[in-house]
């Protein structure tokens, strides 16, 4: 089956009931999204798909339609995404495990709505689970990718 | 205190372990220097001055810091350290974790193993911390826990880097024909102002590294420093915000194989009967093999993805024999309630407690039992390691906090000499203890047999994670307390009966050493608070339960935090005092305490009266060397209780990063409060009932409080950071829920008798 991912097309031979995480990971060497817990219980293995934020671990890859999206395409011409340069400036992570699945989620949310309440982003990152308790800083770079949007950062 | 007599009488676990080392080899031994690992794999034009620095000619500057990255920030403070005294930025070096080695024992753990409460600097027990650091040094093991790192570093790491600062000033004097004394270093070079020559560290490393080690090290004093002290950007942060290859489930080799496992769910059990075959056929299998280590029996399910192990893992059809443990939690209760009953050791026994009991009045009295339950780990990343075994070579890469434990066992296991095994750890995600642990290793080593020399990387189900751990141990405990007539405990009576977390740790990595004497994990927390009570007794009862248990962030602090700060906020109550100042009182022979409680005591405005539906409570642990208090503010909310505010203040003697520590603490005490709501392991059938992240859950970032951190260095010594803010968080969560609804809850979770928002 033919996918396109991070910009490219990869022709991979898989059982379509393979969850897209694993094709990612196993068949195309996308490490960058995470395994975590196979029941789209923590969000470590998000990547969007037509933009839109799945767990791609309990996403079959024969059902995936849309263009696929991982951490590891983010960024633009050599530039973090301002999501990211905001995690970076907040030094958001700790073990990090999680924090590509964190990413991938800020990222949607900001593109849904460009300055999101606390409200909002309880709703959009509640789905991510962090053992190592980063959820301050979390907060903290969201609101500063905001800013950093807005600069065209 | 425990006296010199009773440290004769007893021999302490940790003591068991050093003598199968053998100190007996003496003190020459000691002396002798461990040889540099590094020496055997430098780049071309590269050199090594030490098992901590390497500098290559073009002036690639790269430090090794061979402690275990599992969030913590150890990386960073550990290169800052050695950067420091080289005088070198952050920006300026590569760091490596570096090869497993002897080279990088960890003195500390056993210098802190002993009975010792941290505040006590008798002679005894000075000499037990000097003694078990010899110790250390010849078993050389190289372990990341204990909240160690920077403590066993701090010395030793600057050492290093000012010993080849000094060889490389003494070079490049040589170099340019001007004294040392004339030369400064600054950003890896070395320069002589006067005249503005100046050299690269890489244009003379060849010939500095040729010198002999200076007789003479000097280090900078504290005020001259430039990066310890002060927080630093992350070395680790650019790779963890780019999704990079960094962990060990991230490994890819050429012709890799794919597996994963299905070891017992009844711990120690072997299969009665399987049959493999329905799994052995389906679509990417390659082979089935039977796994069996002293973690347990089972199955590894080679593959060609991961996926398909996954699956087939699932389709094993295997009957378990009976566990030689309770079958369930009710029967595993019972048993640590009759240990209660039974003889333990008395780890602290100040005064005379039986007297002090003896006359009380009833109304003088205040009993409590408590309990807390086994925990699983649950790392982010689920435990996974890669193996290859090639031509009597194994090379293991795996996150893991112990290296040369994971190289001698996989050796063991696999029956080849540890100088064929070499060890590529990787950045952890998540260790929280669980990474002391070998068996995903052996599970990978012992899998490489059976791939013709093909590399395989082996990833555990969460599954097959959350039911396959060495928990924190289950615990009971029953305190009682006399008061006197100012309301003050006069006397204090403390029983905690758990399973040891050492003679299980024993059982797993050297089964032939047989444990003697005393676990101080069951009591610690307990037993070395600082507080002073003229009739104060702490007993450990280990419970003849053998579920694997082992270190979970805080170890004995974790459970007993929770006891021991629980009752003295019964005490308070009863008593008619208020927490705060009944700590203060208690803890006056030890000002850093002091200084502590009253700290968060300010940041938090105890005593400030609160909107209806809201309450604090508050709780103090001196663990791992470090004072911690914190105070905890929920709020009754429609959808439950919520946290809405934590306030900590730590002393941690030095401070050698800020932000890290800062990062830490909030950390470990989400970790606490997490369990606190909600975790639990619980057993049927001599099964873990619980699977994955929906009945075994934490704290989510709508559930988050607002923290507020003060970081003191009002003590002398040094203490740990990574572990020191678990222990105080659910005592002070469960106060605060008593000081708002007047309900103690006494057994963990708490979620059992409220609900959170």
């Amino acid at each position: 089956m033919r996918l396109t991912v991070d910009g490219q097309s990869f022709d991979i031979d898989a059982d379509p009931e393979m969850p897209l995480l694993w094709a990612l990971r196993d068949l195309m060497g996308k490490t960058g999204p995470k395994f975590g817990c196979g029941i789209a219980a923590c969000g470590a293995c998000t990547v969007h798909v037509d933009g839109r934020p799945v767990r791609s671990c309990s996403l079959p890859v024969g059902e995936v339609t849309g263009v696929v999206t991982t951490i590891e395409s983010i960024g633009r011409g050599g530039k973090l995404h301002p999501v990211q340069q905001a995690w970076l400036e907040e030094q958001v992570a700790q073990c990090g495990y999680c924090q590509a699945g964190q990413i991938m989620s800020a990222v949607a949310l900001l593109d849904e709505i460009a300055d999101p309440s606390d409200a909002d982003i309880d709703n959009a990152m509640g789905g991510n689970l962090c053992r190592c308790g980063t959820y301050p800083k979390i907060r903290a770079a969201i609101k500063r990718a905001v800013v950093l949007k807005t600069a065209g950062i | 205190m425990a006296s010199v007599g009773r440290i004769a009488r007893r021999t302490f676990l940790i003591g068991a372990a050093a003598i199968g080392g053998g100190v007996a080899v003496g003190y020459y031994y000691y002396r002798k220097p461990y040889p540099n690992p590094l020496e055997g794999d430098l780049a071309a034009d590269e050199v090594t001055f030490n098992p901590y620095v390497k500098i290559g000619a073009d002036n690639t500057i790269t430090i090794v810091a061979p402690r275990a990255e599992m969030g913590q920030g150890i990386s960073t403070t550990l290169a800052a350290m050695v950067a420091e005294e080289l005088d070198v930025g952050l920006d300026r070096i590569k760091v490596e974790h570096g090869p497993a080695s002897h080279a990088y024992y960890n003195a500390t753990i056993l210098e802190e193993g002993g009975p010792f409460a941290f505040f006590d600097e008798s002679m005894t027990a000075q000499a037990m911390r000097a003694g078990m650091g010899v110790v250390g040094k010849l078993l050389a093991i190289q372990a990341t826990g204990g909240s160690t790192s920077t403590r066993d570093a701090f010395l030793k790491m600057r050492q290093a880097g000012a010993a080849a600062r000094q060889m490389l000033v003494a070079a490049a004097a040589q170099r340019l024909g001007i004294a040392a004394a004339e030369l400064e270093t600054a950003n890896g070079r070395v320069l002589h102002k006067a005249s503005g020559k100046s050299v690269t560290y890489g244009a003379v490393a060849a010939a500095a590294a040729a010198m002999a080690s200076p007789a003479d090290i000097r280090l900078k004093d504290k005020a001259d420093w430039k990066l310890l002290g002060k927080p630093q950007k992350r070395i680790d942060m650019l790779a963890k915000v780019t999704g990079a290859p960094i962990f060990g489930i991230d490994v890819t080799l050429p012709d890799m194989l794919y597996g994963t496992v299905k070891m017992s769910p009844r711990f120690w059990a072997k299969p009665v009967k399987a049959d493999l075959s329905k799994a052995e056929k389906m679509p990417g299998v390659i082979r089935i093999v039977p796994i069996e280590t002293n973690y347990g029996h089972g199955f590894g399910i080679v593959a060609e993805n991961t996926w398909a192990a996954f699956k087939a893992a699932e389709a094993i059809d295997a009957e378990w024999a009976d566990p030689e443990y309770p079958l369930d939690s009710a029967a595993i209760s019972d048993v640590l309630k009759q240990a209660l009953g039974t003889k333990g050791s008395e780890m602290r026994d100040d005064g005379d407690v039986d007297t002090a009991f003896a006359d009380a009045p009833r109304e003088r009295i205040v009993e409590a039992d408590y309990a807390v339950p086994y925990l699983a780990h649950a790392t982010m990343e689920p435990m996974n390691a890669t193996a290859r075994l090639k031509d009597g070579v194994l090379d293991i890469w795996c996150g893991n906090q112990a290296p040369t434990l994971v190289r001698q066992l996989c050796a063991n296991a696999v029956g080849i000499e540890q100088d064929k095994v070499s060890v590529h750890t990787t950045s952890m995600g998540g260790g929280f203890g669980r990474r002391v642990e070998v068996d995903y290793a052996l599970c990978a080593a012992l899998m490489a047999k059976e791939t013709a020399g093909r590399p395989i990387k082996v990833i555990w189900t969460r599954e097959e994670d959350m039911r396959h751990d060495a928990y924190r141990p289950a615990s009971v405990g029953r305190f009682q307390a006399r008061l006197g007539d100012d309301g003050m405990p006069v006397a204090v009576d403390m029983k905690i009966a758990s399973p040891s977390m050492i003679a299980s740790t024993l059982r797993r990595l050297f089964p032939s050493i047989s444990p003697l004497g005393p676990d101080k994990s069951i009591v610690d927390g307990a037993h070395n608070q600082p507080y002073t009570i003229p009739n104060y007794r702490v007993t450990g009862i280990a419970a003849p339960v053998s579920i694997p248990v082992g270190s979970w962030r805080s170890v004995g602090s974790s459970i007993n935090g929770f006891f021991h700060e629980g009752f003295l906020d019964e005490i308070a109550v009863a008593g008619k005092t208020d927490p705060v100042e009944l700590r203060k009182k208690l803890m006056a022979a030890y000002p850093a305490a002091v200084k502590v409680v009253e700290k968060v005591a300010e940041m938090a405005k105890w005593g400030e009266a609160l909107p209806a539906g809201k309450a604090r409570g508050m709780a103090f642990t001196l663990s791992f060397g470090s004072w911690v208090g914190e105070v905890v503010q929920v709020a009754d909310t429609p959808a439950g209780f919520l946290i809405e505010k934590v306030w900590i203040a730590a002393d941690v003697g030095i401070a050698l990063d800020p932000g890290i520590i800062e990062a830490q603490l909030i950390s470990a005490a989400i970790y606490g409060l997490s369990a606190a709501m909600a975790q639990e392991i619980t057993f049927a059938d001599g099964l873990v009932e619980q699977s994955n992240f929906h009945d075994y859950d934490a704290m989510r970032i709508f559930q988050c409080p607002v923290f507020e951190v003060a970081i003191l260095e009002n003590f002398h010594k040094m203490g740990g950071v990574g572990e020191v803010g678990t222990p105080p968080a659910a005592p002070a969560l469960a106060n605060a829920i008593f000081a708002l609804t007047g309900k103690r809850i006494r057994t963990l979770p708490l979620s059992k008798e409220v609900t959170f928002a």
